[in-house]
């Protein structure tokens, strides 16, 4: 039936222009969080007082989420690298998936889930309850005041527990290769760290995770900013961050992973 | 909240999370190793490096004590050259071989410096002339075979 | 425009898309006066306020604060012209991550170079006026409703504005906590030397306060006049209003077809 044809050329116009209606707001934001910054640098004091909401809350998911996944990478790797020989390479691969993938990646979605979800709600409750109009209202400019320091904080935030997330995983890497199966610890950390590489490893892996910062937290305030006033619409929105920026992260790292380690050894 | 606790968790915070770049730069990785921040460089030419990278260690008695800071090719004479940074506190004679080695039969490839007779030392941009390039276990097989047949037809 | 009207509508309309919220309203608020703005639920009362704040803008017609015409102002122009303004959210819209003192003292740390000391005497005397002074280390959740209302109307105030804006400042308040805000908006405007404009639907408390009195019904101007004149009103519409009778000019029925009709009594069932 060519009426139905065309009713679904038509839906599907309709859904791609909304999405790229809706990618062009989210520019306009992005694009006015940066240029709205500038007050919260002279602040700082708004800055840490969401680094404590960000970074301090999210600690505790973090090191311990670290611990595990080196203690899960740690035995699994031992019984993948003794059938070979090599259990000596456990530090390396131990530190480099970690420092290379699992610290940005993990960490980035613990934190869209942590921090990201509530940056959400918050916002999104804010606007519901008119704390937003009221700010205007009173000539603060919200987007300076409530969304750029929560910006620069989360970015912020980001790379640190990134960092936090690989050193604790080799740590409870050393913990169960070393102390409980019993791989030599010195040749565990000298063939680490004649393996991983400063500046082509770890800065790397620095560089992801500010860049899954900027993504996870700029999608949490847009969805919070853009949220529908209303309970359903504030919970649909923290939804969507969780979503969206873990969708983010992953099409992300691909991206930086082709880019950075190409070719490399 | 009180701003001041706050301020203190948030310190700790970055604290924590400066220290651990520190430790994953020092502990995991290779920054705290090899300090080539006091270093000379010297050149060398192989016919062929094979599968040497930049940032390769150098060692010499199995010791690291420099990397391979650069890797070219020279288009006159159609060789590889590398250049290595070497750590000031060692010296090693004029007439110091370089040979590209292999750490295990698959391993990364590395090069290894043993010091000749000579009395006088090498210096920042001299070259080290003495070389010996990588083995590449493709020509080695071929050697290999190439003998064995060699062998078989005089044997007849 | 005359220098005594400090708000003035110039045949203002607005709508939202296609829906026409307001058609071609005039009016004028004098100075140093409470006036209210009296309307059903949804008749454009808050978008009034809102073009007022230049939060957006009128499809026709100017709406004139101060002698300036809002929606010509610049950013920055905005953003001086309500400083000299105060608003009242219809729940307060306190910040929820800053105690009572905090939320006070906001728009004096936003926008002035005063000393923390100096600031914490003036947040102390408006949160005395609205009697909550004890209540300066309590957070927003930590309040009854009426008591966020005082709270937010000390912020609105805090700035000492030219102009008080309230949303519905009575909605959802028992009968004391609706006399003390009654009071308080009075006095308040009296003590400032302020100009007040009240949106609500509550018109006994209202009547008692405002200096005069504005009626719009599906977004035009029905009827004005000062309180007395309103309460001996023979306009259906403010009759209907005013005594709360339920069938009037405003019907007590959604526009419907015949109800014998729709109920398909004396037709034939299918």
């Amino acid at each position: 039936m060519p009426s139905r044809f065309v009713k679904g050329v038509r839906r599907i116009g309709h859904r791609t222009i909304n999405s790229l209606l809706r990618l062009g707001v989210a520019s306009r934001f992005f694009v006015l969080v940066l240029l709205h910054s500038g007050s919260s640098f002279r602040r700082p004091h708004l800055i840490i007082k969401e680094l404590f909401s960000t970074g301090v809350l999210s600690l505790i998911i973090i090191l311990v989420s670290g611990l595990f996944v080196g203690m899960v990478l740690g035995m699994q790797g031992y019984d993948t690298l003794q059938r070979y020989g090599s259990e000596e390479a456990l530090g390396v691969m131990v530190a480099l998936s970690l420092v290379r993938e699992l610290g940005p990646v993990v960490a980035a979605l613990l934190f869209a889930s942590r921090a990201g979800s509530a940056i959400t709600a918050e916002i999104g409750l804010m606007k519901a309850t008119e704390q937003l109009s009221a700010m205007e209202m009173m000539a603060v400019n919200p987007i300076a005041r409530v969304v750029a320091p929560r910006f620069w904080a989360g970015v912020l935030s980001m790379p640190l527990l990134a960092a936090m997330f690989s050193a604790m995983g080799v740590f409870g890497g050393y913990l169960v290769g070393v102390k409980l199966i019993g791989v030599d610890e010195g040749s565990f950390w000298s063939q680490m760290q004649s393996a991983v590489d400063f500046q082509q490893d770890i800065v790397n892996g620095i560089i992801k995770s500010f860049v899954f910062g900027v993504a996870v937290t700029a999608i949490a305030l847009f969805e919070g900013y853009d949220a529908p006033p209303t309970a359903e619409g504030v919970s649909g929105a923290t939804t969507r961050t969780v979503v969206t920026s873990s969708l983010a992260i992953l099409a992300l790292d691909f991206v930086l992973t082709a880019f950075m380690f190409r070719g490399e050894g | 909240m009180e701003r001041t606790t706050i301020d203190l968790w948030v310190g700790l915070f970055v604290l924590l999370g400066l220290g651990a770049i520190l430790v994953l730069a020092l502990k995991v990785g290779n920054l705290g190793g090899v300090n080539i921040a006091d270093s000379y460089s010297v050149t060398a030419n192989f016919s062929n490096i094979g599968g040497l990278k930049v940032r390769a260690p150098v060692k010499s008695a199995g010791v690291v004590i420099g990397r391979v800071s650069e890797i070219y090719f020279d288009g006159e004479r159609h060789e590889a050259v590398a250049s290595l940074k070497l750590d000031k506190q060692y010296s090693f004679s004029k007439d110091t071989s370089a040979s590209i080695m292999t750490s295990g039969l698959l391993g990364e490839q590395y090069i290894a410096l043993e010091t000749g007779g000579d009395s006088a030392q090498l210096k920042e941009g001299d070259k080290i002339k003495i070389t010996q390039s990588a083995v590449v276990l493709e020509s080695l097989i071929g050697q290999f075979i190439y003998n064995k047949a060699a062998d078989g037809g005089e044997g007849k | 425009m005359t220098a005594d009207n400090l708000v003035e509508f110039q045949n203002v309309s607005f709508s939202y898309g296609k829906r026409p919220i307001l058609k071609g309203i005039s009016m004028a608020v004098p100075r140093g006066k409470v006036v209210a703005i009296m309307g059903g639920s949804g008749c454009g009362k808050t978008t009034m306020l809102r073009l007022i704040g230049g939060q957006i803008r009128p499809s026709v017609g100017a709406v004139a604060v101060d002698g300036q015409r809002v929606h010509e102002l610049d950013a920055d122009g905005l953003y001086q012209m309500r400083r000299r303004m105060g608003m009242l959210f219809q729940f307060g819209a306190l910040f929820t991550d800053m105690s009572v003192f905090d939320n006070v003292a906001f728009q004096m740390r936003e926008h002035t170079d005063l000393s923390e000391s100096v600031i914490r005497d003036l947040v102390l005397m408006k949160l005395h006026a609205v009697g909550l002074r004890g209540a300066r280390d309590l957070m927003p959740s930590e309040l009854s409703g009426g008591m966020a209302r005082r709270v937010a109307l000390a912020r609105a105030v805090a700035l000492d504005p030219m102009l008080i804006m309230y949303d519905e400042p009575f909605a959802g308040l028992d009968p004391i906590s609706l006399g003390v805000i009654g009071n308080l908006i009075r006095r308040l405007n009296d003590a400032l030397g302020a100009t007040s404009i009240v949106v609500t639907h509550d018109v006994h408390e209202s009547l008692e306060i405002v200096d005069y009195v504005y009626f719009v019904s599906d977004g035009v101007i029905v009827a004005q006049g000062t309180p007395d004149e309103m309460r001996a009103s023979d306009k259906p519409f403010v009759h209907q209003f005013v005594h709360g009778e339920e069938d009037g000019p405003v019907p007590f029925h959604y526009p419907a077809s015949a109800y014998g009709e729709d109920l398909r009594l004396g037709g034939k069932h299918a």
